[in-house]
């Protein structure tokens, strides 16, 4: 589940922030912050370097399998997924942007929020809520049996997949295209009406077009959080490369089966993260010079009005009106049937205290690499950098799998303990703690630093007394982050989670996988109300500061 | 018959409470270039985009080329107007080539002309050269011209200036300013430019016309608005204008620096303009006068200089008569002094 929660600044190869770095190379940056830089972005590179060394010394048959037609069969399911999804997002996203952003829908402002909020929920509860309900034997047959219907047509598959993924991912893309509504120029569009355009044609010609860069970067977050989902294709049994991996490692006798086709997933995931940076091509999109935002026209919807209303309501009712009354059935079903609530306080406080130290460890690793990127611009850093947001586009199971590997290996005693999981949170979701810290300290002009030296400060007092203190915010906001999408990870938590150790997030999957819907239903709502509901209120902030500010970070 | 280019009469906008524009009544003849300055907050940018139709007017009538386009009736929509526009941040389309830019507005016409057209709206901000670039790959004055060639090229009945000049540097404004005019001039468009820089709008108008509180304070030409002001607002926006309190009693108006004659009946108190040219300052031990401060302008000085009642006046003096901070001085009006006395009240012209 990688992702979630990334926004846009995440990605260095598409940020075009000034670099307001000392461009003077004759003072090297300190060995206090190429050291632990330099160990981060090692420590970042580790799992997937250790994949590829491994997977060269996998078994012939192990090879011969990615071959096979059984792979292309899962290569051909998981790209239709990410097509399929992608694409529906999109086409779902970009009208209802435009219309809670520029058009007079009735309750314009409650839309805008209902719209974002699928974002909360993590795709194995949105899952097993639709399969509960659209079941071949789920509560909606049940509605319908006494008119005869015995069973629905059966959901699982690609279009259960399909259809959770899509209303729990397309708030990503609304969010990037509202951003960038907000943020065009008003301007342009005026300059296109006096010279001769109507609305229709000025929105096709100049409106759409300068979306484009923010509905890629909105659809490169949904295509990447597909590939790496692995709650709602488990749930709906549609055989990507996740789940597929996952029955690989659980199964079979030969593990490096699964590590053979976890490097065919990086690749995937590669080819989309190139994908999106050949789209983006030579022409620039940027409001010239930051002008006062004057209020945006409101265009009438007219006969248009109701039309409109349908559709936003209809999509708010599928992917969070459903779900959410789904879940309450369950709980009360679940506490009518006296659900023990002892297991639910133990994988409450074992979400907490992994996803903690995750939080804490993101968070220091995130300032030296900062420091380096910021301050200390060059190939060096432009390397750990790099290094550093591999997270970024590595699906959770992935690098799961490579730290068993490793650990089985060359690290025993961490085997079988949080610690490696800690790890892997690390390097999962660096990305979002570095984005924060990095951010803040972009915004602490290193004047105010030469000014903390021209008084007489030395480097590292001028570090602790006035850098520090102005972008703790941000690291503090980096680390929330961190916590609050660690609590939500799945694979990596099932697969490095020591024997008998259950978070909330395994105990809903594992509830569900088979069936007892009753029962994953409480610690369902307990991981939305601990950590979605704060994260999705921190990533639209984040989403569309970033977006309307400069519209160059998109 | 002859028939503006634009014409508003009576042209009111308000935003709830707050009336914008004011009963603004403006004419503009075809060919001619007006400057509308004014403090920010003055609603002259709104009375440019009531003029695009960006905005619908409240009261009043707006006509272009003789043909009314907005009133309280009608509103014919900006892309039927015929006004082209160009902003302060220039508004490039930033997905689209130079060329395709400038070709935007041309998308009516059949091909060959449509390539004519292009061609020369280029020729004219001689930009040919620049054809396929993008806005981003261009500097700032270039991006201008690229805006100017696409406001003009559809051939519109105005054209529209929203501060063009102001996020350019003092070097680059004047020369753009500079380049600016000969284009249009060349090109023979009519123009309404917006601009709070008396500088600008002297430079650029044929007339202007100041508006504050939105409301048409003066319209003129350049030397009207800077030398016989309407109102004491006028008078203080376009230069360096100083008020000296004054008395008038019969076509005689008494003030520290002398007793002059003028028009008008009746008497009363009222303030007397006087530019920093208009003083002239004599060396005298026993000068009721004092120089306060003197600031180096180059060719010229610029003193500021207390009178007997306190009150203080700027004099600007060649620069070979140097005069020191604290030196007594004897204050004069210059020879071409005309004294223009405002009413205290509401700063209207009552001479």
């Amino acid at each position: 589940m990688i992702a979630t929660g990334q926004s846009p600044l995440a990605d260095p190869a598409r940020e075009h922030l000034p670099r307001r770095g000392r461009q003077d190379f004759s003072r090297p940056p300190p060995a206090i912050i190429v050291g632990p830089a330099v160990l981060v972005g090692l420590a970042m590179l580790l799992p997937i370097a250790y994949l590829v060394l491994r997977s060269a010394g996998a078994t012939t048959e192990a090879w011969e399998l990615l071959f096979r037609l059984r792979t292309l069969q899962i290569l051909g399911n998981t790209t239709l997924l990410v097509v399929v999804v992608t694409g529906t997002s999109i086409v779902l996203a970009v009208p209802i942007a435009w219309l809670t952003t520029k058009s007079d829908l009735p309750y314009r402002r409650v839309w805008s929020v209902l719209t974002a909020m699928p974002l909360v929920v993590p795709t194995y509860v949105g899952a097993f809520l639709f399969v509960s309900v659209l079941g071949p034997r789920g509560v909606l047959q049940q509605m319908f049996e006494p008119l005869g219907v015995e069973r629905l047509p059966d959901i699982y598959g690609l279009p259960g997949a399909a259809l959770v993924l899509v209303l729990l991912s397309y708030p990503y893309i609304l969010l990037t295209v509202r951003g960038a509504l907000r943020g065009l120029d008003p301007a342009l569009e005026e300059t296109a009406r006096t010279l001769g355009h109507g609305r229709l044609s000025t929105l096709y010609r100049v409106t759409l077009p300068q979306l484009r860069p923010a509905v890629i970067s909105g659809a490169l977050l949904v295509a990447l959080y597909t590939l790496s989902d692995f709650g709602a294709v488990s749930l709906m049994r549609y055989p990507t490369f996740t789940w597929v991996i996952y029955q690989q490692y659980e199964t079979a006798f030969d593990r490096s089966i699964a590590g053979v086709l976890s490097l065919a997933l990086v690749g995937m995931a590669l080819a989309i993260v190139l994908l999106d940076a050949y789209t983006r091509g030579r022409v620039r999109y940027h409001r010239s010079g930051s002008g006062a935002s004057r209020r945006t026209e409101v265009v009438p919807l007219g006969r248009w009005k109701w039309p409109a209303l349908a559709f936003v309501g209809a999509v708010v009712v599928l992917a969070l009106g459903i779900p959410a009354s789904v879940l309450m059935h369950w709980l009360v079903r679940g506490v009518l049937a006296g659900e023990p609530l002892l297991l639910l306080w133990n994988a409450t406080v074992n979400s907490l205290v992994v996803s903690g130290g995750a939080a804490v460890v993101a968070a220091a690793c995130s300032i030296p690499v900062a420091v380096m990127v910021v301050r200390y611009p060059g190939k060096l850093s432009g390397a750990i950098e790099r290094m550093s947001f591999t997270g970024f586009a590595l699906p959770g199971i992935v690098v799961a799998l490579a730290l068993v590997f490793f650990a089985v290996n060359y690290a025993r005693p961490v085997y079988q303990t949080a610690w490696l999981l800690v790890f892997a949170y690390v390097v999962l979701f660096l990305p979002a703690a570095l984005g924060a810290t990095r951010a803040a300290l972009l915004k602490v002009s290193p004047s105010l630093e030469d000014a903390a030296r021209g008084l007489g400060r030395g480097p590292m007092q001028t570090m602790a007394s006035v850098t520090t203190p102005l972008i703790a915010p941000g690291i503090v906001m980096g680390a929330a982050l961190v916590f609050l999408i660690a609590m939500k990870e799945l694979p990596a938590t099932l697969i490095l989670g020591p024997l008998g150790f259950r978070t909330l997030a395994t105990a809903v999957w594992s509830a569900s996988s088979e069936a007892f819907f009753a029962q994953a239903a409480a610690p369902a709502l307990l991981l939305i109300v601990i950590s979605s509901l704060p994260m999705a209120y921190l990533v639209t902030r984040d989403f569309e500061a970033s977006s309307s500010g400069g519209g160059d970070a998109l | 018959m002859n028939t503006y280019a634009v014409q508003c009469a009576g042209v009111t906008k308000r935003y709830g409470d707050v009336v914008a524009v004011d009963a603004v009544d403006l004419t503009v003849q075809v060919g001619e270039m007006l400057s509308i300055v004014g403090p920010s907050g003055s609603g002259k940018t709104t009375t440019l985009r009531l003029i695009a139709g960006f905005e619908a007017v409240d009261a009043g009538e707006i006509a272009l080329r003789g043909s009314a386009v907005s009133n309280r009736k009608t509103h014919v929509p900006p892309e039927r107007r015929s006004v082209g526009i160009v902003f302060q941040e220039h508004a490039l389309f930033p997905h689209r080539t130079v060329g395709e830019n400038v070709a935007f507005g041309l998308h009516k016409l059949r091909s060959d002309e449509r390539e004519m057209r292009l061609r020369d709206s280029l020729e004219l901000v001689r930009l040919t050269h620049l054809q396929d670039r993008y806005p981003h790959e261009l500097s700032g004055g270039e991006q201008q011209r690229v805006a100017l060639a696409r406001a003009l090229a559809p051939n519109p009945a105005v054209l529209l200036l929203d501060e063009p000049f102001s996020n350019l540097d003092a070097d680059l404004r004047a020369r753009i300013r500079g380049e600016v005019r000969t284009i249009l001039a060349d090109s023979g468009v009519t123009v309404v430019f917006v601009t709070h820089d008396q500088d600008d709008a002297l430079f650029m108008g044929d007339r202007i016309a100041i508006i504050n509180g939105g409301r048409i304070e003066q319209a003129g030409t350049p030397e009207q608005v800077f030398h016989e002001p309407n109102t004491r607002f006028a008078a203080g926006f376009m230069g360096v204008a100083d008020f000296l309190p004054a008395e008038y009693v019969d076509g005689k108006v008494d003030t520290e620096l002398g007793v002059f004659s003028v028009s008008g009946e009746g008497s009363g108190t009222c303030e007397v303009m006087t530019r920093p040219d208009d003083i002239e300052l004599v060396r005298s031990e026993d000068g009721d006068a004092r120089v306060l401060s003197r600031t180096f302008q180059g060719i010229s000085d610029l003193y500021l200089v207390e009178l007997p009642s306190g009150t203080v006046v700027r004099a600007q003096r060649p620069h070979h008569e140097r005069f020191q901070p604290g030196e007594r001085v004897a204050v004069a009006a210059a020879p071409h002094f005309t004294p223009r006395c405002f009413a205290l009240e509401d700063g209207t012209l009552i001479s």
